[in-house]
């Protein structure tokens, strides 16, 4: 009886979990056809161009700088035991481009941005600003979704490609100053080695990314609980699930291009 | 003319409406009364679309509110929110004049402000308030500001939610006046919700007194007093005992 009631509690879960998961795929493909639907308000657009994009470039250039620091540390005592410590550029800087400066800095704006629209679009929807916006002929998703999206869209890709180049930064620092390399040979193995679909495949992840981060941010604003209660729940619920997305996304992207 | 035939919500097991009907001629103030919870909110939100009825049928001017030109439908109605629900990251002029700056009703941008600014004159608002944001003002001015953005395009219809709610007598008093001769003033029609007497007295031509999910009573303001339904009675005198049960 007690595992029968357990599978149920189980099974229940799952169901609920795949309907957000189909509401948020609704919400996601409703928020593209409005970008070819007038009206577009490109005002809210630039604004959220720069409180997604551009303060958004101290966190991530923060975060990529140690982790580039710390990876050549890490490559440099592992290629050790091999006698292979001249790898190490090449490794930062293909960890950077490919894996790691698009996913911390994907992980980071969904930190900090998944967070500020759902916690913003949820106390709008508590305060009646949503309903406010219908009654004066706006439509939400035009004035409040397709913005944030687009923005996080084009700037996430940005950010990744100034992480990266600061990532690398990262590990040349410590690399000339720490590991004894040569300024000049470590830039130019790094420059030699990495190949234009490399730093291609990171920004498209930051694409990715960034349209995941705005939209699970917007779905779960739109959609919270009534109260503080669920403005919390839609903030922690946007942050944990655009996280997850991310990972995921990263997986299946890292599958298309690498193996072949 | 507004005309509501056997309105049905329910959410979840909760039925809210349960067959309410109702009818506001053009050009007349009609309140709805009712304790907290009786579906008032609901009610007023069906009218506008923003909550879609279970069943039955909403009429404006003979037409369902669900089918034709919703931007041309919306542009007709004016809403004053319970918490004024202006929009924090806009100062209090672009949010008087949000309508006249984007949409089928645009204008430039100095005359919106200017229009904003009459608007806010209108509702006793000095010019300088314009170029403020809504945290920076008390209730009762972000009520103003509200009532400001509902008429600043000049509606057909306003629709007023709670006028009153949170704020002291006084500015009550006030809140009440400025509907009332904004009412008359434009000639528009006006639906308001309130469990306030006093902005009963004050605003409404028609009463309508919402109980259980259907319109128990409905007539002129000034048959209400007299109108011997037991519901009413015990509501405008807000009496504990009677057959609306205390403790809902």
């Amino acid at each position: 009886m007690i595992v029968i009631r357990g599978l149920a509690v189980l099974g229940a879960q799952v169901m609920s979990m795949l309907a957000v998961v189909g509401r948020l795929t609704l919400f996601a493909l409703e928020t593209v056809t409005h970008l070819v639907r007038p009206p577009f308000y490109t005002r809210e657009f630039l604004h959220a161009l720069v409180q997604i994009g551009w303060l958004s470039l101290p966190v991530v250039g923060m975060t990529t700088l140690f982790t580039g620091g710390a990876l050549a540390l890490q490559i440099y005592a592992g290629s050790a035991r091999f006698s292979a410590e001249a790898v190490v550029p090449s490794i930062v800087a293909i960890g950077m481009v490919r894996e790691l400066g698009p996913v911390l800095g994907g992980l980071m704006v969904a930190a900090r941005v998944a967070s500020s629209i759902a916690a913003e679009i949820a106390t709008m929807k508590v305060t009646e600003q949503i309903d406010a916006l219908v009654t004066l002929s706006t439509n939400p998703m035009k004035y409040l979704t397709l913005p944030r999206v687009l923005a996080a869209t084009l700037a996430v890709p940005c950010l990744v490609g100034v992480g990266d180049v600061i990532g690398i930064m990262g590990g040349y620092l410590v690399g000339v100053t720490r590991l004894d390399f040569n300024a000049a040979t470590y830039l130019k193995v790094t420059y030699d080695f990495l190949e234009f679909g490399d730093v291609m495949s990171g920004l498209v992840k930051g694409a990715v990314f960034g349209f995941i981060v705005a939209t699970v941010g917007c779905f779960y604003g739109m959609n919270s609980g009534r109260g503080a209660q669920g403005v919390g729940a839609a903030t922690k619920s946007a942050v944990v699930a655009a996280s997850v997305l991310i990972f995921a996304a990263n997986y299946i992207l890292t599958e298309l291009f690498f193996t072949s | 003319m507004i005309e509501l035939r056997d309105v049905h919500k329910s959410f979840g097991s909760k039925q809210v409406l349960r067959g309410a009907n109702l009818m506001i001629p053009k050009g007349t103030s009609m309140v709805i009364i009712g304790g907290s919870g009786t579906g008032k909110s609901v009610l007023l939100k069906s009218v506008l679309g923003l909550i879609t009825p279970d069943s039955g049928q909403i009429t404006l001017d003979g037409q369902d509110v669900g089918t034709g030109d919703r931007d041309a439908f919306l542009a007709r109605f004016g809403m004053l929110f319970q918490g004024a629900a202006l929009f924090d990251s806009l100062s209090v002029w672009q949010n008087v004049a949000f309508r006249l700056l984007r949409g089928r009703l645009k204008r430039p941008k100095a005359e919106a402000r200017e229009i904003a600014i009459e608007k806010l004159r209108r509702v006793g608002l000095k010019p300088d308030v314009a170029d403020q944001y809504p945290s920076e003002l008390s209730g009762g001015m972000q009520k103003r500001v509200g009532l400001a953005r509902a008429i600043a395009a000049e509606p057909e219809i306003i629709f007023f939610d709670e006028p009153t709610t949170g704020l002291d007598p006084i500015m009550s008093g006030v809140i009440n006046d400025l509907i009332r001769e904004i009412v008359v003033e434009m000639g528009a029609t006006a639906m308001t919700i309130t469990h306030d007497m006093t902005s009963v007295r004050a605003i409404a031509d028609n009463v309508a007194m919402l109980h259980d999910g259907v319109i128990k009573w409905t007539g002129p303001v000034a048959e209400m007093d007299a109108s011997g339904d037991p519901y009413l009675d015990q509501f405008i005198h807000g009496r504990a005992e009677g057959p609306i049960e205390a403790v809902r």
